[in-house]
């Protein structure tokens, strides 16, 4: 039944052609970013060579690119979870799964794992992009991996906060924008407070990320992301019990 | 089998903040029965039928469809309803085959009856010739059709319509009350309305509800004859005069509506439409049309509804008084 729903959420998207717009123009932003990337590495790759432990392809290219999909990741997510629940709200259509044989955790899940799916795609298209340094250089597959790894974590724990955002409102515009503020204040958390606050600091996803981005898979960093995202679809399933009972 | 009760609802109430917008309602639905909920708009009918089909929990009472309780077995006794809320939920974006496809997957059809489940379906809602196209581009009255296929997808033992023929055409609701009748035959059907002559049509029994509450129940037919009044109205093209109408057996009024047309009322127990006619051939008045007066659930519903009024300005008016009279009492 998880399943059903995840299918339809998948398959749905691929009927808008935005959809099919928003995946070119970020497969070019990717490519340009990548490209931008390999003009720099190439012209400092004769001195970086006279480094007694240079810094290979991987690290200089792939790693940076991934930290900005990651960065990207943050506007494009909420973008696509604002629909997931608030649209169905606002055109009546909730009612279908309300009133049919399954459960709130099945709606939840079904339609996080769909988005999941979508977004992994997106994911997946700027690692074969990566990919393709394999023709020319040695690829650090260990750190490419992990990246891969955190950047699919991230999306989760953006996906089920979107998710969230988006059992509490009729208007997906509300959801996405209260979705990206909620981001965008998790972000500023890392960037912007003082090495003191070890603690507040903890809970920024971009923090837990950056370990993964410079290879380093940390068991710490792995149980924050499942955390959250659990966090945010057990309260998201909650809100879609309370519409049952508060109408 | 034919009196097995599918649904069964005990002292529903249910409340908005502090304000009950439906109050301790019990309902009782057998297999092959097609119940109407009427009444005026804001009367709580949209938000019982939200109670039945589970969208909404009842703060108390309790529901159970054929046998399962909706709090304690949610699944099972959803598995047995389908339901048409006002607005029917499509997917604008999908087609219909694929929508009704989905439908039948979230009720738990096998994948082995899921052909066979659409294409039924299908047949039931003439929707034949519609399975590929895009339901955004469907008209109003065929959204509809969609909707109350996706309701019955899976077989349902309880079917229930919330105002399915609104914003239809005439043909279109003479079709969508045909297939109700259809419906009524295997499953049980809860249709709520405010067209009276739907009930009168299609439902086997009637609820009247006003302000939360079941204020008259019984079957239509019963409830037809409370507005009703036996009567006629006839053309005469060489008429007598009214005495000579009124001495005809059983006449009880007799009204001139024009120089040629009488509203004749008259004892439901007499034939006098017979004995007009007969006496017109041998006088000669050359009758020309004979209509029936409608005994319509109109009137029916307005008394009723307008009891019930009375009944509760009259408290409202006591209470008040009382509230005046109270202060007096205490200084």
């Amino acid at each position: 039944m998880i399943l059903t729903i995840a299918h339809k959420e998948f398959r749905s998207l691929f009927t808008t052609p935005s959809t099919w717009l928003i995946l070119g123009a970020l497969q070019f932003i990717f490519a340009w970013f990548f490209l931008a990337r390999m003009d720099a590495f190439l012209q400092v790759q004769t001195q970086l060579a006279q480094l007694l432990n240079p810094p290979g392809a991987t690290q200089s290219v792939a790693a940076p690119l991934l930290g900005t999909v990651a960065f990207i990741l943050m506007m494009l997510v909420p973008v696509f979870t604002m629909r997931l629940v608030a649209e169905e709200r606002r055109n009546q259509t909730l009612v279908l799964l309300m009133t049919a044989p399954i459960t709130s955790l099945e709606i939840i899940l079904g339609k996080f794992l769909g988005l999941l799916l979508f977004l992994s795609l997106i994911i997946a298209a700027c690692l074969i992009m990566l990919l393709t340094l394999a023709l020319g250089t040695h690829l650090d597959l260990g750190l490419l991996l992990t990246n891969a790894a955190g950047l699919f974590l991230l999306t989760a724990c953006y996906t089920a906060l979107g998710l969230y955002f988006s059992t509490l409102t009729t208007q997906p515009i509300v959801a996405a924008t209260s979705t990206l503020a909620a981001l965008f204040g998790l972000w500023l958390i890392d960037v912007a407070s003082t090495s003191g606050s070890v603690a507040l600091k903890a809970l920024s996803p971009t923090l837990h990320f950056q370990s993964f981005n410079s290879g380093l898979l940390l068991g710490k960093d792995i149980a924050y992301f499942l955390l959250f995202s659990a966090i945010c679809l057990l309260l998201a399933i909650r809100r879609l019990n309370n519409t049952r009972v508060y109408g | 089998m034919s009196a097995q009760i599918t649904l069964n609802a005990r002292n529903l109430t249910r409340r908005l903040g502090r304000r009950e917008v439906i109050r301790n309602i019990s309902l009782q639905l057998k297999r092959g029965e097609v119940l109407g909920l009427l009444g005026p708009n804001g009367a709580g009918k949209s938000t019982t039928m939200q109670l039945l089909s589970g969208v909404l929990i009842p703060d108390s009472g309790q529901i159970e469809i054929c046998g399962f309780d909706m709090a304690l077995n949610p699944i099972q006794a959803k598995a047995c309803i389908g339901y048409l809320p006002e607005t029917p939920p499509l997917y604008r974006d999908m087609r219909v085959d694929d929508f009704l496809a989905y439908a039948a997957k979230l009720h738990r059809v096998p994948r082995a009856g899921m052909t066979e489940a659409l294409s039924i379906a299908k047949a039931r809602c003439g929707l034949q010739d519609a399975g590929r196209k895009i339901i955004g581009t469907l008209s109003k009255g065929y959204q509809q059709r969609v909707g109350i296929a996706q309701a019955i997808i899976h077989q349902p033992d309880v079917v229930i319509l919330d105002e399915p023929t609104v914003g239809l055409d005439p043909a279109q609701i003479r079709d969508i009350r045909a297939l109700i009748r259809e419906l009524g035959r295997a499953h049980s059907v809860i249709l709520s309305t405010h067209l009276l002559s739907e009930v009168e049509n299609i439902c086997d029994r009637v609820e009247i509800m006003q302000h939360g509450q079941f204020i008259y129940g019984d079957t239509s037919v019963r409830m037809q004859s409370l507005g009703h009044q036996a009567g006629f109205v006839v053309t005469l093209l060489a008429p007598p005069d009214l005495a000579t109408l009124k001495a005809v057996a059983g006449v009880i009024h007799v009204e001139a509506l024009s120089a040629t047309r009488f509203k004749i009322l008259h004892n439901i127990e007499a034939s006098t439409a017979e004995a007009l006619l007969t006496l017109s051939a041998q006088q000669g008045w050359q009758a020309q049309q004979l209509t029936p007066l409608q005994g319509n659930l109109e009137d029916a519903f307005v008394q009723i509804t307008q009891n019930d009024q009375t009944k509760q300005n009259d408290q409202n008016r006591q209470n008040d008084q009382m509230n005046k009279i109270k202060p007096d009492l205490m200084p």
